[in-house]
Order: C-alpha cells, then structure tokens, then sequence
C-alpha cells in the first residue's frame, strides 16, 4: 500500500475506533446524554445553535487573529533584541519566563481592568499567551547560527545590522516557524479563555468563550462540546495555515519543508 | 631574519595560546612572497588553521608580529579572503545569491555584484546551477561556489584551510587542476593549508612543514616544478620523490627530529 493512502487510512481508523469506544462506553455503562453527549448529538447541537455558533466563531477568530499577528510581530522584534546583546538577554529573560509562569487567570483580571471588557483585553491575553514561544524559539536560533557561517561574516568584518538581516533571521526562520506553529494552537485557545473570562467578569463580548460560560451556565453538555468541536477547527485552519506559509518559503531549503527523498 | 622586500605576508617570532593553556605555537617565523603559492602541512592538531586564522584577524597572536602588506592585519581587509574546510554555504541563498554574499556585505551595488557572480560562475563551470540552492549540489560543486565566492572578492591574498580535505581523491585532482588553471590567470599570493602532500607538491611552489607540541615550522621545502601544471604532474618522477621526501620530513617533525 502506498504511504499517502495510509496517511489519510491511518487517522480515520484512529479515529473511528475512539468514536467507537466513545459509543461503548455510553451505552455499555447506560451513562445519560446530560453526562456524556455522544458525537452525533454534538453535531445535532452544532446545527441546532449554527447562528449563534457561527457569529461567536467570527468573533473569537479575529480576536486571535489579532493576538496571533501582534505575538508573531512582537515575538520577532522581542528576539532580535535579545539576541542582538548578551547583556539584553541576560537581563531580560529570566523575567520572560516570569511573565509565562504567571497563571493568566492572576493576569485578567488586572487587563480588564486596565483595557476595558471589549476585544482590547481579549487580545492582549491572546498576544500574552502565544507570545511566549515565538520570542524563544526565535531567539534560540539566532543564537545558535552555524559557527561556520558566523566567521564567514567575521572574515568580512560585517557589521551588526548585516549581521542580523543576512544571517541570523534567515537562519532563524525555521526556529520562527516552530514558534509560530506553537502560537497558532495557542491563540484560539487564549482568545476563547479571556471571552470566558471577560464574559463572566464584565456581562460579555460575545466569541466562543462566552458562549461557552452560557452553555455551562445552562448545562447545555452538547452545545458546549459542539463550541469545543468548533475551537479545535479554528486550531486546526490556524496551523494549517502557518504550515503552508512555512513550506512556501523555506521549501528549497528546509528539512522542516522539503519532502525526504526529494 | 630576513625579509625579502616582495613579501606579501610576513610572520616574526609569532606564538600563540589559548588562556593559560599550553603554547600552541612557538616562535614561527616565515614569509611569503607576492604572487608565490605556498602549502603549510602538519599533523593534526599542530596549530595550521590557529596561524591561518591570526592572518585572516579572526584571532589575535599572543605575542610576535604579523604583516600582510607590510601593516597589521584587519578584518574585513580588501584584497584578503578566505576559503574554510567546509563550504559554509548560506542554505537559504541559492548558489548565485551565496556567491555574491560578501560584495553584499561590502555594499557593492547590485549590478555590479551580478556582473563579477556571472563571471565567478563561468569561471568554476557553475552557471548551469546558478538557481541551484546548496542542499541540492554535490560536496564538490558546494566547494567550488565556496571557492567562487572566495574569488569574487578579487583577492590579491588567498587563504585556504584545507579546503578540498573532505573531498574524494578524483574530485580533489580535480579542483587543485581548476584552482591553478584560474590562478594563470589572475595571480594572486596563495597560502594554502593542507594534510596531504601530494596536494601540497602538485599546488604550491613552496612547502612549509610544521611539527605539533608546540607548533613549529620544521622544514621550508621549495618545489621546482615550472607552471602551469597539469595532471601529467602526477606521472612524473620528480614529483614522486618530492612527495617522498616531503612525506619523510613530515615524520620526522613528529618524532621530534631535526629541533
Ligand atoms: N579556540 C580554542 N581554544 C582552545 N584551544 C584551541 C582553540 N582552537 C584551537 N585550539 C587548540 O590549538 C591546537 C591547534 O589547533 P588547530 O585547529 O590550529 O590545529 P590544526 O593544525 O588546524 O589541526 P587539523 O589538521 O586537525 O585541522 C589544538 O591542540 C587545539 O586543541
Ligand atoms: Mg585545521
């Protein structure tokens, strides 16, 4: 059998035989529907509430849009900065990973405060949250630019802008990417979590998350998966996206985007 | 010592360590002369690729004097340029574009740059992977952009640090023939650092053999054959029982002979 058959073959069968289970377990314990909506109840919800769905799914998908832009924006000024300088990184990362440690639950709270309850604070935690991996990932590579290619630079005595937009980025780029890859399953994530929060601290802006605060409230199980069902979507076009930009740019050379035996 | 005036690189007393580690070279002393091709050979570990990288400026001599040009070397100085062990392709840049990197680098404009990659192209039979990107090319097509890219510079200095030591054998004739079939043509002094003599005989006019602990230059052997040189070279007698002696010289600096 040929290999791209069995990349499409090999998920549905992983995925038929947990939906299988899924099925066997409510019905061989007798679990109730309230309890453990089965996935053909789910997508009944989702056709059910598709209105309300889709409009709160626009809504969460530009606000992590935004989040994402800003991360992969600030994320990539943030590296060059910090792998520019020694001193910079040596000064600045340890309250880096700070920032990251900090719950942002603890961080909400104080955004609201300061950003009002509309989309500003929903991007802002978006941005916080897929922030992270882009700046470290990123300055990883720059850092770990091939010796070889750093004296040929040093034999030419290039100065440090070259330095920086002739080797380092573009030898970074993949590290970028990996970042990227990390921020984009983050950012719905991020963005539905503050919905959530801001929704349930200050009346709500709409998005997936707030829906998902009145689902609960209402205990209606399978509209909240279908919101469930309905992020990981949002995820999953997000990566796909990035991981065809990626494969467009670093094709020629990249082992990340070119085919093995190519 | 003496210092011929057409000296094109000039080593006194030079020495080198590293931290408080033990001397890595001790007192070497030599020159080259303008235009002449000189092969520095050694064991492994005795210090070639530290000399070669204190006259390119990379790292400084702990004590002694180096003159390129009768002046202290500089980074980045024209006229010098530098070919490593390993190609050292940007493999984000196809071949053109890498070869161009250091007149991009010293702000050349565009068109110019374009115009003397073209001619480096010819010169090395590239131009048919211009668009190429590295991961594409062979070890020896890799080495000729390097190569290439060295040229393009117009040096009038060459500094080579076995370039060609990861290559086949058929490959490696191949390019010391290229190399000094492109040096008829424009002259530049070549300082080139090797482990293998028969590369050393074919390509230079001088050979300077180094022991290790410290590094030292243990004998300073010239090479008679006339240029230019092809690879009939190789059947020749001569060159056989230089390579020989070369080779006996080379064993005994390790065994500490002749210091
Ligand atoms: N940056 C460094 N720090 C400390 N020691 C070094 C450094 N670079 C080289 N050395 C030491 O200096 C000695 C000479 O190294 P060098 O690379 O010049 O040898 P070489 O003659 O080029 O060897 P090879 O033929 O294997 O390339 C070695 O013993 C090495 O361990
Ligand atoms: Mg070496």
């Amino acid at each position: 059998m040929n290999g791209r058959l069995l990349r499409w073959l090999l998920p549905m069968a992983g995925g038929t035989a947990l939906v299988g289970l899924w099925y066997a377990l409510r019905h061989a314990f007798g679990i109730p529907a309230w309890l453990l909506p089965v996935p053909h109840e789910i997508l009944e919800a989702l056709g059910r509430e598709r209105a309300l769905i889709g409009a709160a799914a626009w809504q969460t998908t530009q606000s992590a849009l935004l989040g994402f832009l800003s991360a992969a924006a600030g994320g990539l000024v943030c590296a060059i900065l910090l792998a520019s300088s020694r001193p910079v990184r040596l000064a600045l990362y340890p309250y880096l990973l700070i920032l990251q440690m900090t719950p942002v639950i603890v961080l909400a709270p104080f955004i609201v405060l300061w950003a009002g309850r509309g989309m500003g604070s929903i991007v802002i935690v978006t941005f916080i949250v897929s922030f992270f991996p882009v700046v470290v990932n990123t300055t990883h590579g720059m850092v770990s630019t091939d010796r070889g290619l750093v004296e040929l630079f040093d034999v030419c005595n290039a100065g440090p802008l070259q330095r920086i937009f002739l080797l380092h980025l573009p030898f970074a780029t993949p590290y970028y990417f990996a970042g990227l890859r990390i921020a984009a399953t983050l950012a719905p994530i991020g963005a539905i979590f503050a919905e959530y929060v801001t929704g349930s601290i200050a009346g709500g802006t709409g998005g997936l998350g707030f829906l998902a605060s009145v689902f609960n409230q209402r205990q209606m199980r399978a509209e909240l998966l279908a919101v469930a069902l309905t992020s990981c979507v949002l995820g999953f076009v997000f990566l796909a996206v990035i991981a065809t930009v990626n494969r467009l740019l670093l094709r020629r050379w990249h082992a990340s985007a070119t085919p093995a035996d190519a | 010592m003496t210092v011929p005036l057409d000296a094109h690189v000039v080593l006194r007393g030079v020495a080198k360590r590293f931290g408080d580690g033990p001397p890595v070279l001790a007192q070497v002393d030599f020159a080259v002369q303008l235009g002449s091709f000189v092969s520095l050979i050694g064991p492994s570990g005795c210090g070639k690729s530290t000399l070669l990288r204190m006259i390119a400026a990379l790292s400084p001599a702990t004590s002694g004097e180096i003159l390129i040009d009768g002046r202290s070397p500089e980074r980045g100085q024209p006229g010098v340029a530098f070919i490593f062990q390993e190609p050292t392709l940007l493999p984000w840049l196809p071949v053109q574009a890498n070869i161009e990197v250091p007149l991009r680098i010293r702000r050349v404009a565009r068109a110019e740059r374009e115009r003397r990659a073209a001619e480096m192209l010819r010169l090395v039979r590239l131009e048919h992977v211009r668009g190429h990107y590295p991961r594409e090319l062979s070890g020896g097509m890799k080495m000729r952009v390097s190569v290439a890219r060295a040229l393009v510079q117009s040096p009038r200095l060459l500094l080579m640090d076995e370039p060609f030591g990861a290559l086949d054998e058929m490959t490696r004739h191949h390019l010391n023939e290229e190399l000094l079939e492109i040096r008829e043509a424009e002259r530049w002094t070549a300082f080139f650092v090797t482990h293998s003599v028969a590369e050393a005989v074919f390509l230079s006019d001088r050979i300077l053999v180094m022991a290790a602990r410290p590094g030292c230059i243990v004998a300073d052997v010239p090479v008679p054959f006339a240029y230019p040189r092809g690879p009939e070279l190789r059947e020749q007698r001569d060159y056989h029982d230089l390579v020989d002696r070369v080779a006996q010289l080379l064993r005994a600096g390790e065994k500490g002979e002749g210091r």
